[in-house]
């Protein structure tokens, strides 16, 4: 009974604080405010490029899932794994890392005038892009490399016997595959790219290039104009919505998990063009993705040496911050693992964290100073957004522990509390320690809702990093995003460790 | 005695109506085949489904409202008897304790004394995966008598076990509840387990329970339904 009164509880709170706020602004607001000029722009730039990222990101990983599911070499299980990887790795540390390589002064730039060729820049549209397949471009590898992994052996065999050549194959065998998934991962990259506002805020910006979820931002912090930011917002919220609704149908039951550590054995593979493609694909994809991130430890080193007391203090604010986040995403998480608190969860991922934090701002002003909570609105909000992520992992191995354990706990007539701590608790900790380090790294590398309320004694580190970068202290900055780099994998790494260690 | 009174019970389409007393202390066997019914009649006496209708009693007590945890009746279910992760040991402190604290230097002595006479002492600081099907067995025959409730239920609890084991057990099983003075109630496919643990012998067929027979008599001259469940 305290068990189905604590999940209605946590429910009701996920729903309000996702609902309220956005109430808050509209009503704050006294209605919705008037479109300005940009704001129709904001709105077609933003579907326009998720479209685009996520046809890019979908058309890329294709060569590359294909070349990992068919070819076996020294480094593929670590590459697979860091296609994970991009999931927790801070938006601010991976634009630095591009910025790098396309910057103005990047090595891409510097080999161009060498050559006595004109120079590109990252900044615009084409950067907000390149970032967003930087992202996303792992995330479509892994989930259609699941396809291919998951093509039955019979079929492959079957291909062999007849003597079909790749083209045949491909339209027999490997098609009916993609047709299925490909649309799958577009609609996720799509809603993700949706929501985009670091990558917007630092590599866009302007009327060409700026989201709507930057709009907002640019609403509050610089107009102040709450009925704008509502308007923008409920867009936003629908938008979001409409979005998530479409990647809910149309994916099945792809996700995280199953291993993606077996090569699939294949008769048309042997060619020399198929090998040379496969490993130009390989070469480009570790290339693109790996050469950033090099570059942000290897810039970053010598910027470590005197980073500054506010560094310091907002790496100390940030820890803190995914520290709070983590522990209050947990024990939200925990009494709503079942199926309709997943749902319930959902909404984290529909609505905009920018959205959340005006709300938030508008419902604490009249009583506090909202630049004094700034810390702990992140740490709330960081939590509802990592919580259906928490959910997706710690549900299945709950139900299953009620399952195998409900009779006989029932039969010794185990109080709650005995019950959550000796049994639940314990047989959940490597799902739960998995948990707490993707939430932990994803609030860590947050750079959301702490840049509408920040001043500057309070910021987090890549509120930090952004404001290094935005006083062209660029050294500082990329000593700054390696610290961040480090502690949101040191975190993550920390808390997985963890739970895994917690006697098999 | 236990009584069942008047009950129906089941889900969609399934039903089991039962309607007799079992007199405690003893030991009566629930046989019959697959789907007829045996584990929703010990899930109506254990408390995890609610009949439709119908009253369960002990000693007079109405029994009927109250939750598993609450009963006079503890269960071996056919597996999960035990919590893989924790030691014997605990997994016994759990019977005693179920809403937590600590253990009292008598109850500890408990613990000791039941892992004793199940021949477990030497194993009480290993977890269920770590010990053998019998040692585990035994262990959550450990935790039954430490419940020390009068009626024993006993879901087919050593079928993953070999002939020899399983009879063992089933030996092991009725001097336990002869020391408790317990009622046992044996839900098994065999007739050989009926034969050897059962003073008296339940036939649940077609949706009805039927009232306990000698389990001599009642294979002597089997009903038609126990006949054609045995194929005689």
């Amino acid at each position: 009974m305290a068990q189905r009164a604590v999940a209605l509880g946590a429910g009701a709170l996920v729903a309000a604080l996702a609902l309220g706020p956005v109430a808050a602004v509209l009503w704050r607001a006294g209605g919705f405010g008037a479109f300005a000029p940009g704001d129709g722009q904001a709105l077609r730039f933003t579907l326009w490029q998720a479209a685009l990222s996520a046809a890019l990101s979908v058309a890329l990983a294709v060569p590359v899932a294909r070349a990992l599911a068919r070819r076996d070499f020294p480094g593929r299980s670590l590459l697979v794994a860091l296609l994970g990887a991009p999931f927790i790795l801070p938006v601010i540390v991976a634009v630095l890392g591009l910025i790098a390589v396309f910057g103005n002064s990047g090595i891409v730039n510097g080999a161009l005038e060498a050559l006595g060729l004109p120079g590109i820049t990252i900044y615009g549209a084409h950067g907000v892009i390149v970032a967003h397949v930087f992202f996303n471009l792992p995330l479509a590898t892994r989930m259609i490399l699941q396809g291919w992994l998951a093509l039955p052996g019979e079929r492959l065999r079957l291909a062999a016997e007849l003597g079909l050549g790749p083209r045949e194959v491909f339209r027999v065998v490997e098609w009916p595959m993609l047709r299925r998934i490909a649309p799958q991962a577009a609609a996720v990259i799509f809603v993700i790219c949706l929501s985009s506002f670091a990558v917007a805020l630092t590599l866009g910006g302007g009327p060409r290039a700026t989201t709507v979820e930057l709009a907002i931002y640019q609403a509050m912090r610089f107009d102040f104009d709450l009925g704008r930011a509502a308007m923008l917002a409920c867009l936003q919220l629908a938008l979001a919505l409409a979005a998530g609704l479409v990647a809910l149908r149309l994916s099945g039951a792809a996700g995280m998990g199953a291993g993606l550590d077996r090569v699939v054995p294949r008769w048309d593979a042997a060619r020399r063009s198929a090998r040379a493609l496969d490993a130009a694909a390989i070469a480009l994809a570790a290339l693109f993705l790996l050469t950033p991130l090099a570059l942000v430890a290897w810039n970053g080193v010598p910027g470590l040496a005197d980073l500054g007391w506010p560094v310091w203090r907002a790496a100390g604010q940030s820890l803190g911050v995914a520290l709070a986040s983590t522990a209050l995403c947990l024990l939200w998480a925990l009494p709503l693992a079942t199926r309709w608190g997943e749902v319930m969860g959902l909404l984290g991922i529909a609505i905009s964290p920018l959205v959340l934090g005006t709300g938030l701002f508008v419902i604490v002003r009249p009583y506090v100073n909202p630049v004094a909570l700034a810390l702990p609105v992140t740490a709330l909000v960081n939590a509802l957004m990592a919580l259906p992520f928490a959910l997706r992992i710690l549900r299945p191995e709950a139900e299953a522990i009620r399952t195998d354990f409900a009779r006989l706990s029932a039969a010794l007539g185990l109080s709650g509390r005995v019950w959550v701590t000796r049994i639940l608790l314990p047989r959940l900790r490597r799902p739960l320690g998995f948990a707490a380090g993707l939430t932990a790294a994803l609030s860590m590398g947050d750079l959301g809702v702490i840049a509408l309320f920040a001043d500057p004694e309070r910021a987090t580190l890549p509120l930090q990093v952004y404001r290094l970068m935005g006083s062209y202290r660029m050294e500082a900055a990329q000593g700054a995003a390696l610290l961040l780099l480090a502690l949101s994998l040191g975190l993550f790494w920390g808390f997985d460790r963890g739970g895994r260690n917690a006697g098999a | 005695m236990l009584a069942l009174e008047g009950i129906v019970a089941g889900s969609e389409g399934f039903e089991l109506r039962a309607d007799l007393r079992l007199e405690a202390p003893g030991r009566v066997a629930v046989i019959g085949p697959s789907g007829a019914g045996k584990s929703t009649m010990l899930d109506v006496i254990a408390g995890f489904r609610a009949p439709a209708s119908g009253r369960v009693t002990w000693q007079g007590r109405d029994l009927t409202a109250l939750p598993p945890g609450q009963r006079p009746v503890a269960t071996l279910f056919q597996d999960n008897n035990l919590f893989p992760h924790l030691t014997l040991h605990e997994n016994l402190a759990l019977a005693l304790r179920p809403r937590g604290g600590r253990l009292t230097a008598e109850e500890r002595e408990r613990i000791a004394a039941a892992l004793e006479r199940m021949g477990l002492s030497d194993l009480s600081g290993r977890k269920p995966g770590a010990v053998s099907g019998g040692q585990a067995s035994r262990a959550a025959l450990a935790r039954v008598t430490l419940q020390d409730r009068p009626v024993m239920l006993l879901d087919e609890p050593f079928a993953a076990l070999g002939p020899a084991l399983k009879a063992e057990m089933l030996a092991e099983l009725a001097r336990v509840a002869g020391e408790m003075e317990a009622l046992a109630l044996l839900v098994t496919h065999d007739p050989a387990d009926a034969r050897a643990f059962a003073e008296r012998t339940i036939l649940v067929a077609e949706g009805v329970a039927a009232p306990p027979r000698e389990t001599a008599a009642i294979f002597a001259d089997p009903p038609e339904a126990l006949r054609a469940y045995l194929g005689a």
